[in-house]
């Protein structure tokens, strides 16, 4: 019985590393029927809590280092080889610090708030397929599934400003909830567009569809295409809003509204509310190389050997360092910035590229001698002018001109 | 089964029940969020994943935004504690039992209580799709243009409190509290010496 159980293992863990279908028939047959459900979600569940808690301190080490050496200093580079026991230091600390609640805050709700941010973040990981044959739950609506967790998390940020009773949380609350809600709109219609050609709301569907390479060498991804292209670009930036990350976090800037919706909570609860926040980042970076990169496929047909799980991770991981290198680099954006740029420049754009997908998806029967290049030009074309012209029109006629330099006398 | 359908229509009756009558209003809107969680959660017991879904984000990922947004702006900090049971409770609960009665009669000696289940559908995205624009285009194109009205009404409201006339700079400048603020800066900027 102990032999059949630890056979199970091996076996099932053999099939999960060589991307083997149906790997954990043999391991639930050891347990009686009943359980078997229990066990096969636990086992589902636990590799994906395991790979991404630690992905999170890998990345609060990354990007204290990148930023450091982007910003010409070192990062943090005390405690252990190049700092790498740094997460460790943080959790410690964090778990040891006082739990600090004001005395008039709503004492149940500033308590369900961390709760109710990190348990929908952590349901948004049940749809993404990780490798060829390991997806926890394929629904058939699955990236609704991943919208409407992700909805749900905005209902946590105001639990949290209003629960503190303070006035900075409060305005960062509202602040953020009304950035979140602007960006889900481009969020949601690049991903549409993605939906609209593919057919099928399931993520395993979408994924399948990106199979196949075009002239023998290019991947059949859709970010190779002019509307997935476009589509790659709202879609990174309204997900940059979303996870409240620079250069969107006025909700959390320090030099603007102290903590915004996070100022009254200390130590653990921080710790999950900053958990929550960066679980979130990697879930919709999931997405994005899900819906637009290819997902679990390799780049090219000579690199196939190496495990599907390896693509999706090193598709996750360079996106996450994409975020870190944005964050280092540009500027915050003040909140009527922020939210004019959403309504008035990404949902027009996030619509028009909706019909140049359209037009792309018509136009494939075209075989006239020019006919891929022709297709290539007229959907760039679709994008491409409007995005000049709308650019133009918003900036309000202000004109360049040269910059002035006024020194000290 | 039995007991999932149990436990969710629990769920969703107390905190339907405690959106009415707790104190604090944001606990009310908090647990009616809650009750629109319990009735996605019994829509997808019945097998009905794309309702289930749409019902979370809409409803709590934007209508419960918006009533929470509603309270926020209006209210503005603690209101005073109400009484929650209102005088004429007799009475109110009369006529709820009066509807409820009557409309478990109709709902029971209707065709519905008598017909079969109907058989599962396939994929029931692609399917409701396809309903949507076939045979109810117009009622998609008629709620397309309620939510245009919609849009278009609150751009008009917001623009209206935007186009009051700006402060004219040159009259800010001229009012007294300035004029003292410009002439001290200026006894701050001649350079001394």
């Amino acid at each position: 019985m102990m032999g059949d159980f630890f056979k199970g293992l091996l076996v099932m863990i053999w099939r999960v590393m060589t991307d083997q279908p149906d790997p954990k028939a043999e391991f639930l047959s050891v347990f009686p029927g009943g359980l078997q459900p229990l066990v096969s979600a636990v086992l589902s569940v636990s590799p994906i809590i395991l790979v991404f808690a630690t992905l999170f301190a890998l990345t609060t080490w990354l990007e204290r280092k990148g930023l450091g050496r982007i910003q010409n200093r070192l990062g943090p580079n005390r405690v252990g080889p190049y700092g790498l026991f740094q997460p460790i230091a943080d959790g410690l600390k964090m778990l040891t610090k006082e739990d600090i609640v004001p005395r008039s805050a709503d004492k149940v709700v500033h308590f369900l708030a961390p709760i109710a941010f990190l348990v929908p973040t952590l349901l948004a990981y049940a749809v993404l397929p990780y490798g060829r044959n390991l997806v926890p739950v394929n629904f058939d609506a699955g990236i609704l599934f991943f919208f409407a967790v992700g909805a749900s998390t905005e209902l946590s940020i105001f639990m949290a400003g209003w629960s503190s009773r303070n006035k900075y949380s409060l305005l960062g609350a509202m602040r953020a909830i009304a950035q979140m809600i602007s960006y889900e709109i481009p969020l949601i219609l690049s991903s549409v567009t993605v939906i609209m050609i593919a057919g099928s709301l399931s993520l395993v569907e979408i994924v399948e569809q990106q199979g196949g390479y075009q002239f023998g060498w290019l991947p059949g991804w859709f970010v190779f295409t002019p509307w997935g292209l476009a589509g790659f670009v709202i879609f990174l930036i309204a997900s940059l809003a979303e996870s409240n990350r620079s250069p969107f976090d006025i909700p959390e800037a320090e030099s603007e509204l102290i903590a915004g919706h996070l100022t009254e909570y200390s130590g653990f609860k921080y710790a999950l509310f900053f958990l929550a926040e960066y679980l979130g980042m990697f879930a919709v970076s999931g997405l994005a190389a899900t819906l637009f990169l290819g997902g679990w496929r390799a780049p090219s047909p000579f690199l196939e050997w190496v495990p599907s799980y390896v693509w999706f991770l090193s598709k996750l991981v360079s996106l996450v360092c994409l975020f870190i290198w944005i964050r280092g680099t540009v500027p915050r954006l003040r909140v009527d910035q922020l939210l004019n740029f959403a309504w008035k420049f990404m949902l027009p754009m996030s619509l028009l590229n909706l019909l140049a997908a359209a037009a792309w998806h018509f136009t494939a029967t075209w075989n006239f001698i020019g006919a891929g290049p022709g297709r290539w030009l007229l959907c760039a074309a679709m994008i491409a002018v409007p995005y000049v012209l709308l650019g133009r029109a918003l900036t309000g006629g202000k004109k360049w001109t040269r910059r002035t330099y006024r020194f000290a006398e | 089964m039995q007991i999932a359908f149990a436990i969710l229509v629990a769920l969703t009756l107390a905190s339907a029940i405690a959106a009415v009558s707790l104190r604090n209003l944001v606990h009310c809107a908090l647990c009616l969020a809650l009750a629109f969680a319990g009735l996605a959660a019994l829509y997808l017991q019945l097998g009905a994943q794309f309702v289930g879904f749409a019902q979370i984000l809409v409803y709590v990922g934007a209508v419960a935004i918006l009533v929470v947004f509603a309270i926020l702006l209006t209210r503005g900090g603690e209101s005073a504690p109400q009484p929650v049971i209102s005088r004429s409770w007799v009475a109110g609960i009369a006529v709820a039992v009066l509807v409820f009665g009557v409309l478990t009669k109709a709902m029971l000696s209707s065709s519905l209580a008598h017909r079969e289940p109907p058989p599962k559908p396939g994929p029931a995205v692609r399917e409701i799709g396809n309903q949507l624009m076939t045979r109810y285009v117009l009622p998609l194109e008629a709620v397309g243009l309620l939510l245009t009205a919609a849009t278009i009404g609150a751009s008009i409201i917001a623009m209206q409190d935007a186009g009051r006339k700006q402060p004219d700079p040159q009259s800010v400048a001229s009012k007294p509290a300035n004029a003292r603020l410009r002439r001290d800066a200026e006894e701050f900027e001649t350079p001394t010496g």
